[in-house]
């Protein structure tokens, strides 16, 4: 069990003037699991590698346990790490992947059988022990990798994207299975990936990056329900936020948020919506239009439960915005903004 | 049938100039022709009894073995630690490969000569340095090419030189192809440069290796450039190997007869490595 621990943490790649990394700072807190979210670029997987040692950073401090690790090699930092390719040894059986990291690590022998059966049999895999990695599914490989990561108990379990290899059903079990686990060996986790729904679903901290810098750190509902800026208010939620330019400010509501107003409702901002297409998803609905009333006519998404009645497109209705639900956002800096203005 | 058209003068050059050799030497294995000799008579498997009865042929087969075994050994330990090296990212790394490849582009002729100036029994620069040195007796210096054991040596040193670039760009291709997360996997597993490479990457690149070293055989058992340029076989046939026995024996000594049949005693062999090197390259394939 350790808290990992970045201080102004910065990566520069010779030849580049942007900082692939850019003053990170984060702190883990004990048998967390913590997410890096961010688009492709953002550095989340280049924040991983240098924790776990692959890279070396340019400038700032990496502690494990407390202890600087910036000059200790990958395998003196006592982490274990699952590969999006997920990295099979694909010369060696399941059984004696699960084992390199103990034969490595020089753990007596006579504990090997052991280990390697109690952590396969922790993912279902105790009858694929003498296959190759080449005759298993993707589902299984992914298993073996975890396997073999936790084998020999780390202390920081750091994954790249694992389950962007796998097909949307398996991978909402495996979202569910890997959660499990976490909570019960209860290791400081570390999970980077672009995706909102496995950072959402996971996460008791979701760390929200874009490039190079940490834009929020905060529970799934902190920074879905309280973005810290217009980047993150953008990047979560699909669709994402509606953002109306007043002035020096950005007016932001949810799509779910933006529902057709009852006449007496307790609406903070009313709008005349005009439906120019709908999408019938199943379980909801997503109505894009223009506000008419407005000067600019300004496109936006409503969201709505769709056992709903909603306006057909080419209708024209009164649609709501509740006061708690409007976020403000200043113009320049995009930074969230205690200032008001009227929708 | 634009394919077979494409493909008819490559047919013709291999039928040509291996084919119809490859052939005669078969023919000429079980007559009595001479260079000089106007007619010719079959005498079945006579030749091949009296070579196997040769001492010098004997001799030739054993040094063939040995030339060819403990070239591939050292090419093949030399280029794996070459290709390690190389796989690191350095300054001049560039320049290091493009010297590496070096002997393999250059002739060997070139090559071998300057080697039997850098091995001459008066000139060898080895020599003067082993002298300044205070290793060696400048009074009496070793004969690199002139004392059968040390001759040996010289004569594999100098194939390894030639060997070494083709293997070591084999190897480095194979190490190349390796995804970068595999290694990094084993570095996070807690292994080191030993496990990693011996553990790991050397092991998923044997298919490759394989390949490099049975075709290194079959090229060394084949090959007679590198004997020929330095020694021509001596001393007292301390470095002949078949493939020189057979041209002095049939282009030089003017048996036909007798060459044809040396040069077809490998055949067997070799042919069933170049089958198994065939089989190993198309598993190799699956990873």
């Amino acid at each position: 069990m350790a808290i990992v621990q970045t201080v102004a943490l910065t990566k520069r790649y010779p030849g580049s003037a942007e900082a692939a990394v850019d003053g990170v700072d984060l702190e883990t807190r004990e048998g967390e699991f913590l997410v890096l979210l961010g688009p492709s670029g953002s550095g989340k997987t280049t924040v991983l590698r240098m924790i776990a040692g692959l890279e070396a950073p340019t400038e700032g401090e990496i502690r494990i346990g407390g202890r600087v690790v910036n000059h200790l090699s990958a395998r003196e930092r006592g982490i274990a790490m699952v590969f999006q390719s997920y990295a099979l040894y694909p010369h060696l059986t399941v059984y004696k992947n699960i084992a390199f990291p103990l034969k490595a690590q020089r753990v007596p022998r006579g504990l090997h059988r052991e280990k390697v059966e109690r952590a396969a049999a922790m993912f279902g895999i105790g009858r694929l022990l003498d296959r190759k990695p080449r005759q298993l599914s993707g589902g299984e490989r992914q298993r073996v990798a975890l396997a073999r990561a936790l084998v020999r108990d780390p202390s920081v379990f750091l994954l790249d994207e694992p389950l962007s290899n796998l097909d949307a059903k398996l991978r909402a079990t495996a979202r569910e299975e890997l959660q499990k686990f976490q909570k019960q060996i209860a290791t400081t986790t570390i999970y980077v990936t672009h995706d909102q729904v496995e950072a959402m679903a996971m996460g008791d901290r979701v760390v929200i990056m874009s490039a190079g810098r940490v834009r929020q750190v905060g529970t799934p509902a902190q920074v879905y329900d309280d973005p810290a800026d217009t980047f993150v208010a953008t990047f979560l939620g699909s669709p994402p936020m509606n953002l109306l330019p007043r002035g020096d400010l950005l007016v932001g509501f949810r799509p779910e948020h933006f529902r057709p107003a009852t006449p007496d409702g307790p609406a903070a901002a009313r709008f005349s919506f005009r439906v120019e297409l709908a999408e019938y998803l199943g379980a909801e609905r997503l109505l894009y239009g223009r506000l008419e009333d407005r000067p600019d006519a300004q496109e936006v998404v409503s969201r709505l439960p769709s056992y709903l009645p909603a306006p057909a497109p080419g209708d024209t209705a009164a649609f709501g915005v509740a006061a708690e639900h409007l976020l403000f956002f200043d113009a320049g800096s995009g930074r969230r903004t205690d200032r008001r203005v009227k929708p | 049938m634009a394919g077979a058209l494409l493909l008819l003068p490559a047919t013709f050059y291999i039928f040509a100039l291996v084919g119809v050799p490859f052939l005669l030497a078969i023919f000429y294995g079980v007559t009595d022709i001479k260079v000089a000799s106007d007619g010719y008579e079959i005498v079945g498997a006579r030749n091949f009894r009296g070579i196997l009865a040769s001492p010098t042929f004997r001799l030739a087969l054993r040094n063939s073995f040995l030339f060819a075994v403990s070239s591939q050994v050292l090419v093949i330990a030399c280029a794996t630690a070459l290709a390690l090296a190389l796989q690191e990212p350095f300054r001049g790394r560039r320049a290091v490969r493009f010297l590496i490849l070096l002997p393999w582009v250059a002739p060997i002729s070139l090559g071998a000569i300057g080697w039997k100036w850098i091995l001459d029994s008066i000139y060898s620069v080895i020599n003067w340095v082993l002298a300044a040195a205070g290793l060696v007796n400048p009074m009496e210096p070793p004969m690199w090419l002139g004392e059968p054991g040390l001759a040996m040596v010289s004569v594999v040193t100098v194939h390894v030189w030639r060997m070494l670039p083709f293997a070591t760009v084999v190897l480095l291709a194979g190490l190349t192809s390796i995804p970068r997360d595999i290694p990094e996997a084993a570095a996070v597993d807690g292994a080191g440069f030993w496990r990693t490479h011996f553990g790991v990457t050397l092991p998923m690149i044997r298919p490759i290796v394989l390949v490099a070293s049975l075709f290194g055989i079959i090229f060394t058992f084949t090959d007679m450039a590198v004997v020929y340029i330095l020694t021509r076989g001596g001393p007292h046939d301390a470095t002949q190997v078949l493939p020189s026995l057979a041209f002095f024996t049939g282009i030089l000594g003017g048996d036909l007869a007798g060459g044809a049949a040396i040069s077809l005693f490998l055949f067997p062999m070799l042919l069933a490595a170049a089958l198994l090197m065939l089989r190993v390259a198309r598993r190799s394939e699956v990873t």
